[in-house]
């Protein structure tokens, strides 16, 4: 037993010896690209769909041809949730497997981890879905192609007061998520700057399973609107214990609600609520309709999420700078995906600005009986782009049509334990 | 004064090897450094868990606190006139890691002291929940110098790279010494004694409540380096980084390298870093065979892989079948 740990621990360093100064490009006939994500952990749904996503998009580009001649070959690594383990990839990949770019993250903090690494090694990254201000601070090789959390929080702010007309916010946020923080903070101040009052302030941690302490504090303000900008595990258990305890006020939220697990079992509870995302199946554009199309020929029918449309874009994004550089060499590279202007992706047409980040609309959804429809576009500025549709697109059924009924939550079916 | 020679033989070799480390793949040099800060982890659990037999299930607890501090001192300092590179930057590496170390040494001793009283899963429970303490402690806290802010709470805390292959691998080497010599030496006996049979320990003079107490600040010490070390080579950290997963994965590596082995933990904790890194061939299998493996090797190995049995329990098993088999050992 001994000898064989030892003969693994001498091999696995005789493996790290022998492969000193590999420093030629791989020659040859693939495009190596990187891609690291949450398969498996704790959100290993965002990770999996923006897989599939970047999946579909290197495959139709490879039927086509390819780029410059090549075939584009994703090289996938699971971060298994966990920081040091996406460091650790983002290494493997670019010091290993010698990709050319990287496709990021979702969660914020994994890119933060992986962003300087790469940074340094002047390969450029793009973030799918990381929409936290510092990940394109790290420096001018890492990009995103979402909307920033500001934006989000600004967005519903102006949503909740000039759509909804609502005056008097409660907040319930996510302190062990930066995302969740950073919404609410852009979301108090200009909800507070524009004219509303926010009366209550609470918060939680991920993975907590009781928020009735939360929900009953913010009940005694009286509250007309409330904004979770969670992720979709702890907020599908908010908003049924909210209804639970009575608030029927409108819930909003972001791009973390937007998971087919939000609404499990307890779809008449997300009546009347909203959030903000990067896009909507429903939307009648040509791009999203044929998008929707091959995703669900590809896998088994499964409606694309907003996660897999930017893993699409994200992937069809970097394919599209490599054409226009005509080259994979690091710096041409770069700037080709930092000149992207009305890229025309299935979340709307996609400009990168000179801070990497990227400019587009975006989307409110409501929820009615657990679908997720097409509410308002809203476009860079916090203008609306379309009117608001205060009963999603199924206005004629039945069961949407009194949002502030109270929803007498139905009780799950043992998915979520309620209370202690 | 052999182990001095010892000392300073394998702090040579390590300088000698970290002039050739320049040119390794950045990947594997990620993964011995790694390697590196594991070790120093679980060879100070080793000392808790392993030779003093207590069962801390909070030396994720003590990593985040080091690596809490040291990233504020080295941040302050590099913002305010101090270099982050060569000289400059080792010597705010190790200012930073000297506090971070006595910042932590000193949350183990808030932990010690309370937890007397409690043995075996009370005590896990506690230092357990001591690690969620600290854990939401960080997530919370609001500690901002001149407007900036110096822990970021949820957000995370970007940190300069200062952590170098010669500085780990040297604390590395101290570490490994320092708790060799102590065990081995006539007042590490103590240690072991309170493991052993604390009841006869106490009949003998030995202090039981102090050698405790002092093997969790040493052990909360060397565990705030480690973490000090690991926040400036990965330069994010944030809270996540630190829960009571990253204290398990320690806990694993020290049961499995064998209580109360350096060697064994050592090695360990070098195969338990490379195997989910060698394993990523495999994709989405990985886990579960990294999870198998370990499995088989508690099945086989029930010791340890290096573990030798305490002598109380040696005692029992002898009275047990006394003519039997003296082989198995």
């Amino acid at each position: 037993m001994r000898s064989t740990v030892f003969l693994v621990a001498l091999s696995c360093c005789g493996i790290a010896l022998a492969s000193c100064n590999k420093t030629t490009s791989p020659a040859g006939d693939t495009i190596p690209i990187g891609e690291y994500a949450s398969l498996t952990g704790n959100t290993a749904t965002f990770g999996q769909s923006v897989h599939s996503g970047a999946v579909l998009a290197i495959d139709e580009i490879n039927t086509s041809g390819g780029v410059i001649g090549k075939k584009i070959n994703l090289i996938t690594e699971d971060d298994q949730s966990k920081t040091e383990d996406a460091a650790a990839a983002v290494h493997k990949l670019i010091d290993r497997d010698q990709v050319i770019a990287l496709l990021g993250e979702v969660a914020s903090g994994r890119s933060k981890a992986g962003g300087p690494i790469a940074q340094s090694a002047h390969v450029p990254m793009i973030s799918p879905a990381s929409t936290n201000e510092d990940v394109t601070k790290i420096g001018d090789y890492i990009f995103r192609i979402c909307f920033v959390d500001s934006y989000q929080g600004q967005s519903m702010a102006r949503f909740a007061l000039n759509s909804l007309g609502k005056k008097r916010a409660a907040l319930l946020e996510d302190m062990k998520q930066d995302y969740s923080v950073g919404l609410a903070k852009s979301f108090r101040e200009t909800f507070a700057k524009s004219g509303g009052q926010i009366v209550s302030e609470q918060s939680y941690a991920s993975g907590d399973k009781d928020f009735h302490a939360q929900l009953t504090s913010i009940r005694s303000f009286n509250p007309d609107v409330i904004f979770v900008p969670g992720y979709y595990n702890e907020v599908g258990l908010i908003v049924r214990q909210a209804r639970e305890l009575g608030l029927t006020c409108p819930i909003l939220g972001g791009d973390g609600w937007d998971s087919p697990e939000l609404t499990k079992g307890n779809e008449s509870a997300f009546n009347d609520t909203y959030f903000s995302n990067h896009f909507a199946t429903e939307d009648p554009d040509p791009v999203v309709q044929e998008f929707v199309k091959k995703y669900k020929a590809k896998n088994d029918g499964k409606t694309p999420d907003a996660m897999a449309a930017l893993g699409y874009d994200a992937a069809r994004i970097l394919a599209d700078a490599i054409t226009r550089a005509g080259t994979t060499e690091h710096q041409k590279l770069r700037d080709a995906i930092a000149a992207t202007k009305d890229f025309p992706g299935v979340t709307g047409m996609i400009t990168i600005d000179k801070d990497r980040n990227a400019q587009k609309p975006l989307t409110i959804l409501r929820i009615v009986d657990g679908k997720f429809h097409f509410a308002q576009r809203i476009g860079a500025n916090g203008e609306a782009l379309t009117p608001f549709n205060p009963n999603g697109k199924n206005s004629m059924a039945p069961a949407s049509t009194a949002p502030t009924s109270a929803a007498p939550a139905t009780p799950a079916p043992a998915s979520t334990p309620a209370g202690k | 004064m052999r182990s001095n020679y010892v000392l300073l033989i394998a702090l040579a070799i390590v300088l000698v090897v970290s002039q050739g480390v320049g040119s390794l793949n950045h990947y594997y040099l990620q993964i011995l450094m790694y390697i590196g800060f594991n070790i120093i982890l679980a060879t100070s659990l080793n000392l808790i868990n392993g030779f003093t037999g207590q069962f801390s299930l909070g030396h994720a607890g003590f990593m985040g606190i080091g690596a809490y501090s040291a990233a504020i001192i080295s941040t302050y300092l590099t913002t305010h006139g101090f270099g982050a590179d060569g000289a400059m930057g080792s010597v705010v590496l190790m200012v930073s890691l000297i506090v971070a170390g006595f910042v932590a040494a000193l949350a183990g001793l808030a932990v010690g002291y309370p937890s007397l009283r409690l043995k075996g899963d009370y005590l896990a429970i506690v230092t357990l929940g001591f690690n969620e303490i600290i854990r939401v402690i960080i997530q919370n806290v609001d500690f901002k110098i001149d407007g900036v802010d110096y822990v970021g709470g949820a957000r995370g805390f970007t940190v300069p790279k200062l952590t170098t292959f010669a500085w780990t691998f040297s604390i590395v080497v101290v570490v490994v010494w320092v708790i060799e010599n102590l065990i081995n030496s006539t007042y590490g006996r103590g240690f072991l004694a309170v493991r052993d049979d604390e009841v006869a320990a106490e009949a003998m003079g030995v202090n039981t409540t102090k050698f405790k107490v002092r093997a969790f600040v040493i052990g909360a010490f060397f565990a705030g380096i480690g973490g000090g070390l690991f926040g400036h080579f990965i330069q994010y950290i944030n809270p996540d980084s630190f829960t009571f997963l990253k204290s398990i994965e320690i806990v694993v590596m020290v049961i499995l390298g064998g209580m109360g082995s350096t060697p064994g933990v050592i090695i360990a904790a070098i195969v338990l870093t490379i195997l989910p890194e060698a394993l990523r061939e495999i994709d989405q299998y990985r886990m579960i065979v990294y999870s198998l493996l370990l499995i088989i090797l508690m099945i086989m190995r029930p010791q340890g892989l290096f573990g030798t049995e305490s002598m109380k329990r040696r005692a029992k098993r002898r009275a047990e079948n006394k003519p039997a088999t003296a082989a198995s050992a």
